[in-house]
């Protein structure tokens, strides 16, 4: 591997234009940003850019050096193609960067059609080995993947040592704790899921009752979790809800935590990630601001102190503020589970 | 249209996946799908274990396809997928990218239900890497499959998933070893203890989800049994059952009841599962849903 002459890219979630010029103001190298449709994995009442807040949004990242990347990183649904083909034109009119694609079809119509446009696998696309991501560079030439995250550091390291394609990994954001593109717990429960509806535990399908046991959260009916007067309640995702198994009552499945990667830049560095996401196209331009600027201060500290790199406690204070439950985790690349 | 045995997705001691396999030999499915699909680290049995059952099960007049697993992360697991793949012997089901990377330009594989093909140009796409059968994604709608299958020209195979807990979730963590306390890396093999997976309720005590390893399943079991009628006229060529511990010859028999036209009571399978059936998915509804047939004269 060459030695780095800069660090990775920081890519921020853009689920707005005021969120994308925070992202922007505040060090984004790349912002990402989806239509307010299907097509995308963060398909969201309220969320997503239509034509003139995209335009505008291209020409303020663009015109200060940075990149826009379109995700259309859903699965086009049986005769429906067409709208996901034409995301990928809209995509190429607008000039973004690149298009971030989970659909094998859709990756063929892109590299036939728009041969000029870069194009990157989604993390929906759940190419969690490099043999998986050089079978998508060979066949659409892809530029880069995005990896779900279920790998540990090491495993990650001997991927982008076979991988034929960048690397991209998150880095802060909601902790998806299932292989993205391979959850359908969603859409076992409202009917509509990440790969078909662009959606997880949709807003629509959410009810909070009180009662006297306290705050229910619903979905679809189903009781996900209940909460007593004084405690916090997160949004009702299925796999962060509490259950009970065997007779046991607990996160069965995951906390509702946030994944935060500050304590190993200086690995995903070294290691040659070329890129660090941030999840969060739904959260503000607030939250975006801020993760942004502590990521952008940590990336460069980090490439530039290497392994005397240490996480300042104000970062660390800063993205527990803004963090799911309070909580943070490295997740996987450390697999520090119970 | 035949019935296919999908691979064991929980996990078995030895002597009963050997003992299950007996049984199946005289059931009236065609394909036998054998192989470890969700976590590398259940090995009770090994490739070539696995292939000496594909030769027996050949010997009894069934066609077998070795499954490869659906989340790789590491190379040790790559190796294995390798090994599958140049087996030389049987047909590949590829559960991940990876496996069709590898498998491509190679005789005919079967696309698993974990690879996403939900529109046609990817379905078409497939057949042009060499896939002779595909099975649908387990959310997709009769609509939807209709649609898609009127778009193909017919030389795919299709299979739909007719029968058991439906897979809907991989992920990095085993929540078996979380239940126990464990680390993932040092899980004792808690999941053995649980042949059909752990029942997770909710705290209203409603059966809703199966943990499996690092599979999360359905609690109820996805039937498709009262759509029989309906599969054939689609074109369906397989119908999957996935096999559970108990009571799976009688599952069979339904099936095949079924496909030699014995029209099932509704519920006909409901005593045979833990806690409940559902076939939403099939009727474009939230997967946990149970649509009773259409009564027809």
């Amino acid at each position: 591997m060459q030695p780095r002459t800069r660090p990775p890219e920081l890519v921020c979630p853009a689920g707005s234009l005021p969120a994308l010029k925070a992202a922007v103001d505040h060090g984004a190298d790349a912002v990402y940003l989806g239509l307010k449709d299907a097509t995308n994995a963060r398909n969201f009442a309220g969320l997503n850019f239509d034509v003139a807040s995209a335009r505008e949004g291209i020409r303020y990242a663009q015109s200060r050096g940075r990149r826009v990347l379109m995700a259309i990183n859903t699965y086009p649904q049986a005769g429906q193609t067409k709208q996901w083909q034409t995301a990928v034109d809209t995509a190429a009119d607008w000039g973004v960067d690149a298009v971030i694609l989970a659909d094998l079809g859709l990756m063929r119509y892109a590299c036939r059609t728009h041969p000029g446009l870069a194009r990157h696998l989604s993390v929906q696309g759940s190419a969690t080995n490099y043999e998986a991501i050089n079978f998508c560079r060979h066949q659409f030439g892809i530029a880069r993947a995005v990896l779900p995250r279920v790998l540990s550091l090491s495993q990650v390291e001997h991927l982008i040592q076979h991988a034929e394609a960048e690397i991209e990994v998150f880095g802060f954001g909601s902790l998806c704790v299932m292989v993205e593109g391979r959850c359908l717990l969603s859409s076992y429960a409202t009917g509509e899921s990440p790969n078909t509806a662009g959606v997880c535990s949709p807003a629509k399908s959410v009810r909070w009752e009180p009662t006297p046991e306290g705050m229910e959260a619903r979905l679809a009916g189903v009781l996900i979790d209940r909460y007593a007067a004084d405690e916090p309640a997160g949004y009702p995702t299925l796999c962060k809800g509490r259950f009970e198994v065997a007779e046991e009552t607990y996160y069965a499945l995951e906390e509702p935590t946030s994944l935060n990667v500050l304590a190993v830049l200086p690995q995903l560095i070294e290691i040659g990630v070329a890129a660090v996401k941030v999840e969060g196209r739904q959260r503000s331009p607030a939250y975006v601001a801020e993760v942004t600027r502590t990521l952008r201060a940590a990336i460069d500290a980090a490439f530039a102190e290497r392994q005397r790199f240490h996480v300042k406690a104000s970062w660390s204070l800063q993205l527990a503020k803004l963090s799911e439950g309070q909580q943070q985790t490295l997740g996987a690349y450390n697999r520090p589970w119970k | 249209m035949h019935l296919t045995l999908g691979p064991i997705l929980g996990y078995w001691p030895r002597d009963q996946v050997l003992a299950f396999y007996r049984d199946a030999a005289n059931w009236p499915v065609d394909t036998i799908y054998l192989g470890e699909v969700v976590c590398s680290r259940r090995h009770e049995l090994r490739l070539d274990d696995w292939r000496d059952l594909g030769r027996e099960l050949v010997l009894a007049g069934k066609t077998v396809v070795l499954s490869t697993q659906a989340l790789l992360e590491s190379e040790s697991e790559l190796r294995t997928l390798r090994r599958i793949v140049d087996n030389g012997e049987f047909l590949i089901e590829a559960n991940d990218l990876g496996a069709v990377g590898y498998l491509q330009g190679r005789t005919g594989f079967v696309a698993g239900p974990h690879l996403n093909i939900y529109g046609q140009e990817t379905l078409a796409l497939f057949a042009e890497l060499g896939a002779r059968r595909w099975v649908p994604p387990i959310e997709m709608s009769a609509g939807q499959l209709a649609q898609l299958m009127a778009a193909h020209d017919g030389e795919l195979e299709t299979e739909v998933f007719a029968w058991g807990r439906l897979p809907l979730a991989f992920s990095a963590r085993c929540f078996t070893a979380r239940h126990f306390n464990l680390k993932k890396d040092e899980c004792a093999f808690r999941c053995q203890e649980f042949a059909d997976g752990q029942l997770l309720r909710t705290r209203e005590g409603e059966p809703f989800l199966t943990l499996n390893g690092i599979q999360t399943q359905s609690a109820a079991t996805h039937s498709l049994l009262g759509e029989v009628d309906a599969l054939r006229a689609m074109g369906v060529t397989h119908l999957r059952l996935s096999p559970q511990s108990q009571h799976m010859a009688e599952v069979v028999r339904l099936f095949a009841n079924a496909l030699q036209g014995e029209r099932p009571a509704s519920d006909a399978a409901a005593d045979l599962v833990e806690a409940g059936l559902c076939n939403g998915y099939w009727h474009g509804q939230p997967g946990m849903r149970w649509k009773t047939p259409d009564a027809r004269s």
